[in-house]
């Protein structure tokens, strides 16, 4: 049967897993609603932007909900320090992506008063904007450490402030999040709509496409050579209890990027971010939009691979105490639950996967403004 | 280290709130859902244009309700997190699992489906849909269940045990947790309590229809759908009341014995208190008015049992108490050395009351000096507010019998074809509108404020299940739930509102009210074609 240490891979992987599962696909209906406002340039064009993701993004949305549920299951301690100590990120995410922008979807074309509209399609831009930042801005506070240390009894204290969220570095990888996520937007809208907003998308996404390289690469170098990494010191039992306190950590400049000088085949991650990108920026005007759409899908598991096999074995370092640290081996959830969990996700998730081809397939094809008009329940 | 007071008091006011506003949209999700599916399903059978009508008339209020209920469920979820971190990271091996597996097996049913339910009318086969419109109610009833699982082993922890090691509660039988009694119990009794409310929210309307003379064909049935189903529903809600599920735990029993004001214990079968005025200082309930052994009955479907009363409950919970300085105290020697044989065998012999000793340590700083005095206080809090219990707990059994009345009187009218002409029977269907609604926060607020002072009955008091953050964070982010909440109310009420006024008319063409099949009018439009 499976042992800790591979469930607790496993689990490591299957996060990852979701994280790009969201980003890849909730990815292109927040990238959907950062164009809105620039790719429609009236009521029945932004009509059909928004019924591009129309019968989609409900489903797509049910990512991050089952990758914070898995999180809860199979990482309590990361659950628990995590949504904590990024209160106010966390916040801003349920206000603007939880709250209003599944009411702004379904509420805002249901009457045609024009104030009326234009208030939701700017809610649905907040909807989409703010989180593409925050969900960065969060990724970088996880590499650079977040303030919280356990007590002898793993009573966990937070000691950052409420602006401390906000640094050079996180909003860094927050630009680098929202130029992901509006490269994946755009040439969604490139595969589901004509032109004008067809050519729109694409421009739009080849912008995306450059900045993404651009910040992609500064992050590494910054990572590389100036950021703080944190480094284990002593030997860690990958078979043992999940407790944190077990471990001396040290802080060391660069430390991020040892693991791809460890295990060279970890390069894929880095090289599949940029080239997804470049082949999308290539291909997404002269080439087929449905490729381009697929490379910039690779590029953000890339992207997103690149975060997690940095960090390994870490999930969650703490920057103020350093034994604290949440690493693979000593903040998941017992053997049993591992187990449970993985059962559940081998029986479910193929049959996810099926209905939700399924479903993509029967509403397959280019939105317009026959179609739009057809449907009685369209955005 | 205490968390702050402020934290705990505004973390649970926060989370009462967003729970009591998240399930006004929850039952009617899990009715509607259902009933959606039987008005397709006839209109399957007989192709009868008016039944699509039906479904897809209801299908847009059903939408306007289910994007709140998506918008306020996903905060409960994060909230864990985000308010208690510590009770999330004390039950996470245990209560995540059930909660993630809600994630796979039914929101992803449920939102991807309902995307479908509403665009794919004419993308897809008759069949195909209305296999969607069930796979969508099916998903709403799966995320019920497994979210009443977690639940229920917040109030009945069952299969783990605690692990000093890791100093949380660790999983050891998830079939015990899955086929927890109270978990089984609970689900019958709110998803069958959403039936209702789903079935009242259409006769209600379909009421108002009537009474205005509008819609009447389409009305009169939708009336007789509600009807029908609501009265097995409104049956079952009463007959399977999750009562029986409160003799599982000791913390159940207190909640069934302030649910019932009963102080003393009474020989068995007990005596159902219909009226009465509990008084928490003298422990007493005064101008109570009794039914003979009805209680005893009720709860615990034997006339030998006895229910046991508030005062030798309490009584247990000091004996309990003890038993939890015991455990702690084993705890901290753990903590110094994990090796103490002798520690780990007194922890071991009474882990259950671990939260015992948890729960002194909010009166006594060194819980194994613990003053006579600090003891009685830490024993008198495991007893919830008897007098709010007592009466919410009485309006929601009330609002029950209700129920089941007037979906009788709704279904024998139907089975009569009187419903249509009764003024009075409309006019008092419309106005219970809001009743269901009532009985189910009121349920609610019974299951969950009667579980006080625990998070996880016996093991976890709620007051240390709080995050590490500040008054003010919570605060901030309260404020900006109220601000949404009450905007977003207001919109939703307006929408609602707006398109029951409308009415299904205007949202369709005069052929889709047809009641004959359509192949029966395609042929006579043909031949008149012909002629």
């Amino acid at each position: 049967m499976l042992d800790l240490e591979s469930l607790r891979l496993i689990w490591w992987v299957l996060l990852g897993v979701l994280f790009i599962g969201f980003a890849v696909t909730d990815g292109f209906d927040l990238g959907i609603a950062i164009l809105l406002p620039v790719v429609a340039k009236n009521d029945m064009e932004r009509r059909v932007v928004l019924n591009t993701i129309g019968p989609f993004w409900e489903g797509n949305q049910v990512w991050i909900i089952l990758g914070a549920g898995a999180i809860f299951a199979a990482w309590p301690y990361v659950y628990a320090v995590a949504f904590s100590s990024a209160y106010f990120a966390v916040l801003l995410l349920l206000l603007t992506m939880g709250i209003s922008r599944p009411v702004s979807f379904k509420y805002r074309s249901k009457l045609p008063n024009e104030n009326w509209r234009r208030f939701w399609d700017w809610m649905v831009f907040v909807g989409g904007f703010v989180p593409a930042i925050v969900f960065g801005v969060l990724v970088g506070n996880i590499l650079l450490g977040l303030p919280f240390s356990y007590d002898n009894s793993l009573r966990m204290t937070y000691s950052g402030g409420l602006l401390d969220l906000f640094s050079p570095f996180a909003l860094w990888c927050g630009l680098t999040s929202l130029f992901m996520l509006t490269m994946h937007g755009g040439l969604y809208l490139a595969v589901k709509t004509n032109n004008p907003l067809r050519e729109r998308g694409i421009t739009w996404a080849r912008r995306a496409a450059i900045l993404l390289i651009i910040f992609f690469a500064i992050g590494g170098v910054w990572a590389a050579y100036y950021l703080t990494g944190y480094s284990i010191q002593s030997d860690v039992d990958h078979y043992g209890y999940s407790n944190p306190l077990h471990k001396t950590v040290v802080p060391q400049i660069g430390a991020w990027v040892h693991n791809y000088a460890l295990y060279s085949w970890t390069m894929l991650a880095p090289a599949f971010g940029f080239i997804g990108a470049l082949l999308a920026f290539l291909t997404a005007r002269f080439g087929s939009s449905r490729f381009a759409f697929v490379c910039s899908g690779l590029s953000i598991a890339g992207i997103i691979g690149t975060v997690g096999l940095s960090m390994f074995p870490f999930i969650l370092p703490s920057s103020t105490n350093l034994a604290s640290s949440l690493l693979v081996w000593d903040a998941s959830s017992s053997e049993l639950t591992l187990l449970v969990m993985l059962f559940a996700t081998i029986i479910f998730m193929p049959i996810i996967l099926l209905y939700t081809a399924w479903v993509y397939r029967a509403l397959s094809g280019k939105v317009d403004k026959n179609s739009v008009e057809k449907e009685k329940q369209s955005y | 280290m205490l968390p702050h007071p402020d934290v705990v008091m505004l973390s649970r006011v926060q989370f009462g709130m967003t729970a009591l506003y998240h399930f006004l949209f929850v039952p009617l999700t899990l009715g509607l859902s259902n009933l959606l599916g039987i008005m397709e399903t006839v209109y399957f059978v007989t192709n009868r244009p008016i039944w699509r009508t039906m479904t897809q008339y209801w299908g847009i209020l059903f939408g306007i309700n289910v994007a709140m209920g998506v918008a306020t469920g996903v905060t409960m979820e994060f909230q864990f997190g985000t308010n208690w971190a510590y009770y999330s990271q004390f039950v996470g091996d245990v209560f995540g699992a059930p909660l993630a597996i809600e994630g796979l097996m039914a929101f992803f049913l449920e939102a991807t489906f309902l995307g479908i339910f509403f665009f794919g009318w004419d993308r897809i086969s008759k069949l195909a849909h209305l296999m969607v419109t069930y796979l969508l109610a099916l998903g709403a009833s799966f995320s019920a269940l497994w979210i009443l699982i977690a639940n229920a082993w917040m109030q009945h922890p069952v299969g783990a045990h605690f692990n000093f090691h890791t100093m949380r509660m660790e999983l050891y039988d998830f079939y015990s947790v899955i086929f927890n009694e109270v978990a089984q119990a609970k689900f019958v009794h709110t998803i069958s309590a959403g039936y209702v409310t789903g079935s009242m929210f259409v006769l209600s309307i379909s009421a108002y229809f009537l009474l205005r003379g509008r819609n009447i064909a389409f009305a009169k049935r939708s009336m007789t759908v509600a009807a029908a189903f609501g009265l097995a529903s409104a049956l079952c809600v009463v007959v399977l009341g999750d009562e029986s599920g409160y003799l599982a735990g000791l913390n159940q029993k207190m909640k069934i014995a302030a649910m019932e004001g009963m102080w003393e214990t009474e020989p068995a079968p007990a005596a159902l208190t219909v009226f009465g005025v509990p008084d928490q200082v003298t422990h007493t309930t005064k101008y109570a008015i009794k039914i003979p052994y009805l209680l005893g009955l009720i709860a615990t479907r034997s006339i030998h049992q006895p229910v046991y009363g508030i005062l030798d409950l309490v009584d247990e919970a000091r004996n309990r108490i003890k038993s939890g300085v015991l455990a702690y105290s084993a705890l901290t020697a753990l903590q110094i050395d994990p090796n103490d044989r002798h520690a780990e065998e007194m922890l071991d012999q009474n882990q259950d009351n671990i939260g015992y000793g948890f729960l002194l340590k909010r009166y006594a700083d060194d819980i194994l000096h613990a003053t006579p005095e600090q003891m009685n206080n830490a024993a008198w809090d495991v007893v919830p507010d008897v007098f709010t219990l007592f009466w919410t707990f009485r309006v929601m059994v009330g609002l029950g019998f209700y129920f089941i009345l007037l979906f009788s009187v709704a279904f024998y009218l139907a089975l009569r074809r009187r419903l249509v002409n009764n003024k009075w029977f409309l006019r008092v269907a419309f106005l219970s509108l809001p009743l269901p609604w009532i009985a189910a926060e009121m349920g609610w607020f019974v299951a969950e404020y009667g579980r006080q002072p625990w998070v996880v009955d016996g093991l976890l008091p709620t007051y240390m299940g709080v995050s590490s953050i500040s008054p003010s964070s919570v605060m901030i982010s309260l404020c900006g739930f109220i601000f949404f909440y009450t905007v977003l109310a207001i919109v939703e009420v307006y929408l609602m509102v707006k398109y029951i006024r409308l009415g299904p008319e205007p949202l369709f063409k005069a052929q889709d009210f047809n009641v004959y099949p359509e192949k029966l009018v395609l042929q006579t439009s043909e031949g008149r074609n012909h002629a």
